[in-house]
């Protein structure tokens, strides 16, 4: 049997398989079909320091293979968040991931401060594509400048013991320009990728579906973008860990992204399809890695790569 | 209630007007049912290109004895998931989640109900008359529909009561008009001291008003979009006020998706209410 343990960073998880951000909630519902605590970790919803509605509805439109969603952060705020999630969270026993987000530097750097030694938070995931309030609202983390001021500000502020990823979107020209922005700024990993910015029309309304007009595109459709994300942050980064995410809906899936360069993966779009996705993804990327004699995770993270060398090089 | 995911195998799937009723086997389902759970269906098989389920009202439930326990759900076929649904038959299996969503309150006495069904809507207040009935209540029902062939239940509803109205949009079945015409009626001459009503959100919202002029409660099962259908994505969400007067964005899968009418905002649905919870941060985006 592979062994399923993984790094990222200074943090050791017992499996490579998580949930993604806004996919899981805090985890409590999913822990009906499944033991959250057998996860590597639940990644949670982007929280901010105060509660917030989110955008008026419709939230979603279901796309080939994906969907659209403009939930636009709802949340009850981080006192909330730490007393009734976090608690309820450690009390399972489960490592917590904690997404944070904001409008501006400052309520990240509260955020990452609330936060601080909290036994159940194994690490902070820095959820940057929100739009940065201190630059007209465009979104940090289409920004180089605006990313690694956030990151620089979390680094610094956030529990020594927590590391801190930043989490991309890849609707950039260069996703790698701005790993490095953030890298430089401290970032002790990544996360990619998030949504990709979207727009359906409704035919019989003859008019945007979504609330919002536009949302975040995920699901399978994404799958090779966000593999070829993985691919390049890892080539330009290979000593930075890599939580990769964006339509994994099998082992096979979740294997791509760690032969890409990934160390763990989150599932996100297919736990609402399959609510015991997480667990499933993790016995069959368990059962893939025997299959092909892969003796750990850590052997295949970046195999492709070393094959795809080997292979130019011959 | 924990919900379960499980492969259930078609027993029947018979044609009710424009509707087919699926019944499938589906024992853990069955046994924890009460009227206004729903259940999530997969559609499109193994490699759909549909990624999520479809919400589907229980019509109704056998639960298990000698024979694992069915459960019943109507389908209108509509986008391509539904139309892939009523594309299968008997023997196939189905992916369900359920059951989902808090059912209709009842109250421990008998009381005076008028239900109210929009088209497919009826279907969970069929097993709602039944549980009603069993505890000495008066009931009557009102389905209306926009065609004869959009009705669902009727017979059903003629053999559990004595009292069923009937309104089309046409004018094809029962009398011409909408549900709320008869409405007041039906809720005077049985003197009722609830209404219960699922279908389309226009329908519930002129129900809960209806109510609200006779001083009684409406107690409505709402139909919104979803993406998990088990709380952890937020799509689903409706404008609802809470008991200490705050309004707030709640989930209509798990915090409904019934809902007492006179704390829904039907009006802000679909709109981002100053005064909501939380509206204030929504500065940035
Ligand atoms: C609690 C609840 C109970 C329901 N009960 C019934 C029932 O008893 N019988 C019945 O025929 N239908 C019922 N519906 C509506 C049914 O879920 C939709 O008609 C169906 O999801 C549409 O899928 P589609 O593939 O045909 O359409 P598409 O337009 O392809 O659907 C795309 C996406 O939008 C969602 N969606 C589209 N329309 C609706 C809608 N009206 N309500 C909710 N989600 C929608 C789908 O889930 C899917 O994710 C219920 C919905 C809810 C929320
Ligand atoms: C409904 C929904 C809500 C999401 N909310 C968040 C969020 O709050 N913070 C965040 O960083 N990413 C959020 N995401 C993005 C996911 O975490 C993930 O990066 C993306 O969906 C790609 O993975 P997937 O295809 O497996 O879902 C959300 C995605 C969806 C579908
Ligand atoms: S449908 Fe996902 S939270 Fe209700």
């Amino acid at each position: 049997m592979a062994t399923m343990s993984t790094r990222l960073a200074t943090v050791t998880l017992p499996n490579p398989v998580l949930t993604a951000s806004g996919c899981a909630a805090a985890g409590r519902e999913l822990h009906q079909f499944f033991d959250v605590s057998q996860l590597g970790a639940v990644v949670t919803k982007s929280i901010m320091p105060r509660a917030r509605s989110g955008r008026a509805t419709p939230r979603m439109a279901e796309t080939p293979s994906g969907m659209l969603n403009s939930i636009g952060l709802q949340g009850p705020g981080i006192e909330s968040f730490i007393a009734n999630d976090l608690a309820w969270l450690a009390e399972q026993g489960a490592r917590a991931v904690v997404s944070i987000a904001g409008t501006h530097t400052d309520d990240y750097v509260l955020l990452a401060r609330k936060l601080a030694g909290h036994p159940a938070v194994a690490m902070l995931e820095v959820n940057i594509s929100c739009p940065n309030v201190e630059s007209r609202g465009q979104v940090f983390a289409c920004d180089a400048i605006a990313s690694s001021r956030v990151i620089g500000a979390v680094r610094r502020a956030a529990d020594p013991a927590q590391p801190v990823f930043a989490k991309l979107s890849p609707d950039v020209t260069d996703i790698v320009h701005i790993a490095r922005a953030c890298a430089d700024a401290g970032a002790d990993g990544f996360s990619l990728i998030n949504t990709l910015l979207g727009i359906v029309i409704d035919t019989d309304t003859l008019a945007p579906a979504l609330g919002g007009v536009s949302g975040g595109l995920s699901g399978p459709a994404i799958r090779p973008v966000a593999v070829r994300c993985v691919w390049q942050v890892h080539q330009a980064f290979p000593h930075l860990p890599i939580l990769g995410m964006g339509g994994i809906r099998t082992g096979l899936d979740a294997l791509q992204f760690i032969l890409a360069g990934a160390s763990a993966v989150s599932v996100g779009t297919a736990v609402f399809g399959d609510p015991s996705a997480p667990v499933r993804v993790l016995a069959e990327l368990e059962a893939a890695l025997d299959e092909r004699g892969l003796a750990s995770v850590r052997d295949a993270v970046g195999l492709a790569q070393r094959n795809q060398r080997a292979r130019v090089s011959a | 209630m924990t919900a379960v995911q499980l492969q259930a195998e078609i027993l029947s799937v018979q044609r009710v007007g424009e509707y087919l009723q699926f019944t499938v086997v589906a024992p853990e389902i069955a046994d924890g049912f009460q009227p206004g759970h729903f259940v999530a269906v997969a559609v499109g098989g193994a490699q759909s290109s549909m990624i999520l389920r479809r919400a589907f009202a229980l019509s109704g439930a056998t639960p298990s004895d000698r024979f694992a326990g069915t459960v019943q759900f109507v389908v209108a076929a509509h986008g391509p998931g539904t139309q892939w649904l009523v594309g299968r038959t008997a023997g196939e299996l189905l992916d369900i989640v359920g059951p989902l969503g808090n059912p209709f309150p009842t109250p421990s006495g008998a009381t005076r109900a008028v239900l109210v069904g929009g088209g497919y809507g009826s279907a969970p207040l069929l097993p709602l008359a039944q549980v009603l009935l069993d505890n000495g209540s008066e009931v009557e029902f009102v389905l209306g529909a926009a065609t004869a062939a959009r009705l669902f239940g009727e017979l059903a509803a003629k053999r559990m009561v004595g009292r069923v109205t009937v309104t089309t949009d046409d004018g094809s079945a029962g009398e011409k008009g909408l549900v709320t015409d008869v409405l007041p009626e039906a809720i005077e001459r049985s003197s009722a001291e609830i209404v219960y009503a699922c279908g389309p959100m226009a329908m519930l919202q002129a129900v809960g008003d209806i109510a609200g002029k006779h001083a009684i409660r409406a107690q409505v099962a709402v139909e919104e979009s979803m993406a998990c259908g088990i709380g952890v994505c937020m799509t689903c969400v409706l404008p609802v006020r809470a008991a200490d007067g705050t309004s707030r964005f709640v989930r209509s899968c798990v915090d409904g998706p019934v809902f007492d009418a006179l704390n829904v905002r039907w009006r802000d649905v679909g709109r981002l209410p100053g005064d909501l919870l939380g509206a204030d941060a929504m500065g940035g985006h």
